[in-house]
């Protein structure tokens, strides 16, 4: 899994019916120190997440999971909303 | 899942008996933007997406969970066509 801020939202009226119903929302991928890294990709969104909040997504088959996990054509859906930006520390800005 | 511009489609007559009766599409993978970034996936298409359209590709083993796709040996499958992308600048990124 990989934290991400959600950048925006994809609107597509024709898709797959599998799809049907499901919200799409553009992630920018974000490394240790949450400053973006590679391309944005497009998430299915399993949990209710917004414009602007940090949150991360989990790739592949398992994307799937969240829903009805044989019939949802996803590979990058968002799971989690991380609380605040402050609730991510790694080595250089653990809170002592 | 990525998004791509439709730039070209494939014909192939000899191929596997699960693919027959699919269409398959040559799919770029633009910027938010909607510039061009270089490469190109061999996509079947799901939903009837037409040239130059902007589309969802969904990569890898999720590609045959596509409605349609059961036991399909595929990796990249076209699930959506895009209407719009709306970005938000200001959102810290």
């Amino acid at each position: 899994m990989q934290l991400a801020r959600v950048i925006g939202t994809v609107v597509a009226t024709v898709k797959n019916d599998s799809l049907e119903g499901r919200k799409l929302l553009v992630v920018q991928s974000l490394d240790a120190n949450l400053e973006p890294q590679g391309k944005p990709l497009v998430a299915l969104d399993a949990i209710g997440a917004g414009t602007g909040e940090l949150v991360f997504w989990c790739r592949g088959k398992e994307a799937s999971f969240p829903f009805k996990r044989e019939d949802t054509p996803t590979d990058c859906t968002i799971v989690a909303i991380v609380d605040s930006d402050e609730h991510v520390t790694n080595g250089r800005n653990r809170h002592r | 899942m990525i998004i791509a511009r439709i730039v070209g489609t494939v014909v192939s007559s000899q191929k596997d008996e699960r693919l027959m009766g699919k269409k398959l599409l040559i799919v770029r993978p633009v910027n938010l933007d909607g510039t061009d970034t270089s490469g190109y996936v061999v996509a079947v298409d799901t939903v009837g997406a037409g040239f130059h359209e902007r589309v969802l590709v969904v990569a890898g083993s999720s590609a045959r969970l596509a409605q349609g796709m059961k036991d399909t040996p595929v990796d990249a499958a076209i699930v959506g066509v895009i209407d719009t992308v709306d970005v938000n600048h200001e959102s810290g990124v």
